[in-house]
């Protein structure tokens, strides 16, 4: 192996000394380059996420003095009780739970016929520009989204101009249920249309060909062959539109105000007061509802086609 | 083989949902222009007074250059860890593989209220200050994942026989990796820059817990919008927030087509989640 090294041409400017060593043993020995490679990149992981997640899970077991406000390493399970014994938190949680249901069911609804247009009635032109469609409002900013709806419910806003011309009375859904639940479908709709598509454009067209060649129509096809094939990137869309619901605090906020109350809000709103144990258990409660949707999600055996 | 009446249909569902999709986004750049201070639809004219109102507000000015910063430190770092983990899952099979590319999602794929709450604690825990390093910190967490994801797409799909080929003509490793390797994959880095570093320019869920008494941009205009104040102007940055984070996102379609960024989009991301 040096000799060979010592055969190759000089380039110059490089010089064939500790580098080239270097290069030489790392090539020798895959470990060690794999190793030098994932260090870096672990150790962050671990040392700040993994760590800060252990964190979490730690403080919730915690608890603030309430003169001091200062944590106490007090090892209890009272900031779980008191999440689960307030009607005001249950009904949180329950709310949470129920729009980010809802927004996922709807958000699946309206993405289905979209990404199957895309995926099998569309032009290659057309196909483009609605792929484009769906990227700008993906990445455009979260802030713009939610404030947008705010400008749309309001009570001078477009909605309530557009009811007075038909002469529909004014409608007042900010601060309500409903203007949150709205405002989710929307921001999180590309979320789902993209990996719908994704899965209806890897269905090979033989497959439909032949349930037509059965005497499938076009519902039995859509039934039979389409929605099965297409399951795993309706369950990826909606792990993102259930979880991002589940976790956000700022949407309710702006457009629920004190009349819908997320578990987002409960624990932010602690963490604010400087119970950040509250807080912590209060965010265990959204990872514990994502397992059990994840393990629900595989137990449908959604995950196995992936 | 879809009846003309089902085509119809489908026509006028993605014509409603873009409409959908567009109406609310482009209500606020109107919003942007409206003249009057209280906002009120129909918009009752044009000015650019907000914009210059924007421009001169030193809160605004100072909370975008720390989101500029921010974001390109998180970048940088992403670049760095997100690349090395690629090219380590793309290189080596080994025990515990799989557990590394899900431990990258993590961040984005569980709720954000966990990630920032999980860090403020550990911050708090190991009485780190609040400070530029600590949001810079929680950003480039959930950044690692955009460059990892659009990076080892490219590599599964570049030939290993051309570094092979640069090596049998006597190239030494530095050579290959910069006039082999890199040209192959460097779109993919750039695109993946361009990604995280408009995911960070954008963050306020996680970045709200990190921050501590610093403004970026998207926690400033929260500020704003939680207490109803100065709105006229908010709507002039929010539309200008829109343009600088649509055009890094465009460019890297450009640079890399438009499937990396979807790809990247965090969808992939839960694709792989699933396959825990």
């Amino acid at each position: 192996m040096t000799a060979k090294t010592a055969d190759r041409p000089t380039v110059a400017g490089v010089p064939n000394g500790l580098w080239s060593k270097i290069s030489a043993v790392l090539w020798r020995r895959p470990w060690a380059r794999a190793t030098l490679l994932l260090t870096p990149p672990l150790a962050w992981f671990l040392v700040i996420y993994l760590a800060a997640l252990v964190v979490l899970l730690i403080t919730a077991f915690w608890q603030t003095n309430s003169f001091t406000n200062n944590l106490e390493h007090v090892w209890n399970v009272q900031n779980f009780v008191q999440i689960f014994t307030t009607s005001a938190y249950l009904e949180a949680i329950g709310r949470t739970v129920g729009i980010a249901a809802g927004v996922t069911v709807v958000d699946g609804i309206i993405a289905f016929p979209f990404a199957y247009f895309m995926a099998r009635v569309a032009t290659r032109r057309t196909r483009t520009i609605l792929y484009v469609a769906i990227l700008l409002p993906l990445w455009a900013s979260y802030l713009a989204k939610v404030y947008a709806w705010q400008l749309v419910f309001t009570r001078d806003g477009v909605l309530n101009w557009g009811l007075g011309k038909i002469a529909l009375g004014p409608l007042n859904l900010i601060n309500t249920n409903w203007a949150v639940f709205i405002a989710f479908c929307y921001i999180w709709l590309p979320y789902m249309v993209i990996p719908v598509y994704a899965a209806l454009d890897r269905i090979p067209p033989s497959m439909i060909e032949a349930s037509q060649d059965l005497g499938g129509r076009t519902w039995r096809t859509t039934r039979s062959v389409i929605l099965p094939l297409a399951l795993p990137g309706i369950v990826a869309g909606s792990i993102f539109t259930f979880s991002l619901t589940l976790g956000d605090y700022i949407t309710p906020q702006l457009l629920g105000g004190t009349n819908s109350v997320f578990i987002g809000t409960d624990a932010y709103n602690f963490f604010l007061s400087n119970n950040i144990p509250l807080g912590a258990a209060m965010a265990t409660v959204p990872i514990v509802i994502m397992l059990f949707y994840l393990l629900g999600a595989r137990a449908l055996g959604a995950f196995r086609e992936l | 083989m879809e009846s003309t009446g089902l085509k119809v249909g489908l026509r006028v569902w993605v014509a409603l949902v873009l409409v959908f999709l567009f109406v609310p986004i482009l209500l606020i750049v109107l919003y942007a222009f409206d003249p009057a201070t209280v906002e009120s639809w129909p918009i009752r004219g044009f000015t650019l007074h907000w914009f210059s109102v924007a421009w001169h507000d030193d809160a605004v000015r100072s909370a975008f250059l720390l989101s500029v910063r921010v974001g390109l430190l998180a970048t940088a770092i992403a670049l760095v860890l997100g690349s090395a983990v690629a090219y380590a899952l793309y290189k080596f099979t080994f025990f515990g593989r799989d557990a590394i590319s899900f431990l990258l999602v993590l961040p984005i794929a569980l709720p954000g209220i966990v990630t920032g709450l999980a860090l403020n604690s550990f911050f708090a825990f190991t009485a780190i200050q609040l400070s530029l390093w600590t949001i810079v910190v929680g950003h480039a967490t959930f950044c690692i994942v955009m460059v990892f994801n659009n990076l080892i797409a490219r590599l599964r799909r570049t030939p290993g026989s051309l570094a092979e080929a640069s090596m049998d003509l006597g190239a030494r490793g530095w050579q290959t990796q910069l006039y082999v390797n890199l040209p192959a994959v460097i779109t993919a880095l750039i695109s993946g820059a361009l990604l995280a570093f408009a995911l960070s320019f954008d963050e306020v869920v996680v970045t709200v817990f990190t921050s501590g008494a610093q403004n970026t941009l998207p926690i400033w205009i929260f500020g704003q919008l939680r207490l109803g104040q100065q709105l006229p102007e908010v709507n002039a940055v929010v539309t200008v927030v829109i343009v600088l984070t649509i055009i890094p996102v465009l460019l890297a379609a450009r640079i890399a087509g438009a499937g990396a960024v979807t790809r990247t989009a965090r969808t992939a991301a839960v694709t792989d989640t699933g396959r825990i």
